[in-house]
């Protein structure tokens, strides 16, 4: 075994380790969360090569959407050269892929192309990031640490790329066969001599992968977090039309106990139920967890939002941001010490009553999300928290619930005057 | 019953005859009582007697869907009425049920089966598509003019409900100059959500207001829509532009009775 190939395998089990303990953290995390029943497994291979493979959401913000879906498809093609560079690293070997032949051209082709047209569409993220040139990345959630994520990915997956075009450039000066269109026409332009390419070849192998390595643990602390869960998250996303809300079963299953109290003695094993709703981050379900480690903070669903849009405090985006944080904070407390108490919440100290009346329940935001997380879910629950468990409701709100229970109408008009409008 | 032109049969009137329609009519709230939607509701009657459609209304016994109850958090609320109504369409054998509120199309359609309920549930602006596209209805012989259409959230977004209503209105000899926001990509009026019975938040505009000059940028002389709470909230909207002399709101099913002269 060679010294570079101890060094590669070195970093890579680092890199696994590390990787596996965050994993680990987040499945703890997750096991904190409520149950969600998820089916209908055909469908949902559908909705993953429509959304995400296709990018069908992403593209309806026209040139962002043609910038991000360029990384994303130049992203699985490259990956293919990653994987690649693992195996050769692993076990000292040198293009141990090309074996395939033709098609290995044409993919370590694409990847050439893909790596220049994302170092282009990178820059013109990061200056749309510099320049504040795009209302939706501001808002009060928006902190300077979220802008400095942005930018640190994106500053790394630039690296990433350079370092590749390095690669492909150092192999085509020494060869003038390589498969690579965009790297050809460089030695072209930027003629070197041979006797350096080797040396070059090697420093962006080194600093390409490493890169990759250190990218992949940094991620799932930053909202680029996403690389790893917005497929996942699209797949096991919603399939019911976007205005259909959960029945609560607990609710159910307490009024038919009301209308039938016999059913009480031949239930075996009584429903717990912990609590109405959603108040604090352990009452949310693990679906909706997860649309907050996919939430990639792009601010589409704010910025339809008719509450945001308006001035109202009111940010669909707010709703994920704050729930991971709460869970950071939270979860690791919690799992030490079950009973743990900080006397806050996720509704009250994070989200406030302000902004969960405000919401039209329009459904603008899920629409608009490219990676298919379910903004209303997070509201309906905590209404239905300061509801039924607080009995709290906007003020109007009390005076509609009380004109459905006695006329059954939101509005207090008697029932007997149910056909008036015939003859209006 | 039968007042002022139009003939509204009675469910429990016509069930205990042995009849059942094949119909049901959900008038809805705002079909019953809102002084303005009250017409709309007409209307779609008036459609439904000219193309001869066995339908009923239950009147008195209809009651709240619980929709606003629910999408403001109360559940319990939400699944007893929504139990109620269940048995009332069991106890008449209610097949199909026809709404011209979106809301109730919604909930009656998308959340009432968690409950038990198995009704074909229609969108009016459904069938009425369905009936011009088997010439039951007529189209217009003259070309009328222009007119934008407002999506309701919960016939579009919700129920991706985009197509229908243009085509009705077509059908009717309108040409529809879009907003800049329109289909899924629609502006909510601000009444979903429970909002319509409720203050709105501080902010610096109402929705309302901001969806009123987006249909105001079209420069049409009407404005449409399928909902009653849009038509309320776009309404309210043209007053405070002090622009109602020059510019109606009106639901399709008006457009439709205007057009065709029934």
């Amino acid at each position: 075994m060679t010294t570079s190939q101890m060094v590669f395998i070195i970093t890579l089990i680092l890199t696994i380790v590390a990787f596996s303990i965050t994993l680990y953290r987040l499945y703890c995390f997750f096991k904190l969360t409520q149950k969600h029943s998820v089916s209908n497994w055909g469908k949902r291979i559908g909705l993953v090569l429509k959304i995400a493979l296709g990018q069908t959401k992403i593209f309806r913000f026209p040139f962002a959407g043609l910038l991000h879906a360029i990384t994303f498809w130049g992203f699985l093609v490259i990956l293919f050269g990653s994987i690649e560079m693992v195996i050769d690293g692993v076990f000292g070997m040198h293009k141990s892929l090309s074996f395939l032949g033709g098609l290995y051209r044409i993919i370590m082709g694409f990847g050439d192309i893909f790596a220049f047209l994302i170092c282009i569409a990178v820059i013109i993220f990061i200056i749309r990031r510099i320049t504040h040139t795009v209302k939706r990345f501001d808002g009060a959630e928006m902190k300077h640490k979220n802008h400095a994520d942005a930018l640190l990915a994106l500053t790394l997956i630039l690296l990433l790329m350079i370092s590749l075009l390095g690669m492909n450039y150092s192999e085509s000066i020494l060869n003038k066969h390589t498969p690579y269109p965009i790297s050809r026409l460089l030695t072209v332009l930027f003629p070197a001599c041979k006797c350096q390419a080797h040396h070059f070849y090697t420093i962006f192998w080194w600093i390409h992968i490493e890169l990759i390595f250190v990218f992949a643990n940094i991620l799932p602390y930053s909202k680029h977090f996403h690389i790893f869960t917005s497929i996942p998250n699209v797949f096991l996303s919603r399939l019911e039309p976007l205005g259909k809300l959960n029945t609560m079963e607990s609710i159910t299953h307490e009024l038919q106990l009301m209308m039938n109290p016999d059913l009480t003695s031949n239930i075996s094993e009584p429903l717990v139920i912990k609590r109405f709703g959603v108040k604090d981050v352990e009452d949310v379900t693990w679906k909706t967890y997860l649309d907050s480690l996919a939430c990639t903070q792009c601010g589409r669903c704010t910025s339809v939002c008719p509450a945001s849009q308006t001035g109202k405090k009111l940010s669909p985006r707010k709703l994920l941001m704050d729930l991971r944080y709460r869970m950071n904070e939270k979860a690791p407390k919690l799992l030490k010490e079950p009973e743990f108490n900080d006397d806050k919440s996720y509704l009250g100290n994070y989200i406030s009553l302000e902004e969960i009346w405000a919401c039209t329940l329009c459904n603008a935001c899920a629409q608009e999300c490219p990676v298919n997380i379910y903004h209303p879910q997070i509201i309906i629950d905590l209404r239905r928290y300061l509801v039924l468990e607080e009995g709290k409701a906007q003020g109007g709100l009390q005076a509609v619930f009380a004109n459905i229970e006695n006329n059954g109408a939101p509005w207090p008009y008697s029932q007997a005057e149910r056909l008036n409008w015939i003859n209006a | 019953m039968n007042a002022s032109n139009i003939i509204v049969p009675i469910m429990s009137e016509v069930y205990a005859k042995g009849h059942k329609p094949e119909y049901l009519y959900w008038v809805g709230c705002a079909g019953a009582y809102d002084f303005r939607y009250k017409k709309v509701a007409r209307a779609f009657v008036k459609i439904l007697n000219y193309l001869n459609i066995d339908f009923a209304v239950l009147g008195t016994e209809e009651t709240c869907t619980g929709d606003p109850a629910r999408r403001a958090g109360n559940e319990l609320l939400y699944q007893m009425q929504a139990m109620q109504n269940i048995e009332t369409f069991k106890r008449y054998e209610v097949k199909k049920i026809i709404t011209t509120c979106p809301h109730c199309f919604n909930i009656l359609k998308n959340e009432y089966p968690d409950l038990g309920s198995n009704c074909e549930v229609y969108h009016y602006t459904e069938l009425i598509q369905l009936w011009i596209n088997e010439k039951k209805l007529p189209t217009a012989q003259n070309h009328q003019s222009f007119c934008t259409y407002h999506d309701p959230c919960y016939l579009g977004r919700a129920n991706r409900i985009y197509e229908q209503p243009r085509t009705i209105l077509r059908a009717m000899g309108y040409d529809i100059r879009e907003m800049s926001r329109n289909k899924s990509f629609a502006l909510c009026c601000g009444a979903g959500g429970a909002q319509f019975f409720k203050e709105s938040e501080p902010g610096n505009k109402e929705i309302y207001v901001m969806r009123t000059e987006q249909a105001l940028e079209t420069h049409t002389k009407n404005i449409v829509t399928s909902c009653p709470f849009c038509i309320t909230m776009l309404s309210d909207g043209i007053k405070s532009f002090n622009m109602e002399e020059e510019i109606k709101v009106k639901d399709i099913a008006e457009i439709i009775v205007e057009t065709l002269g029934i």
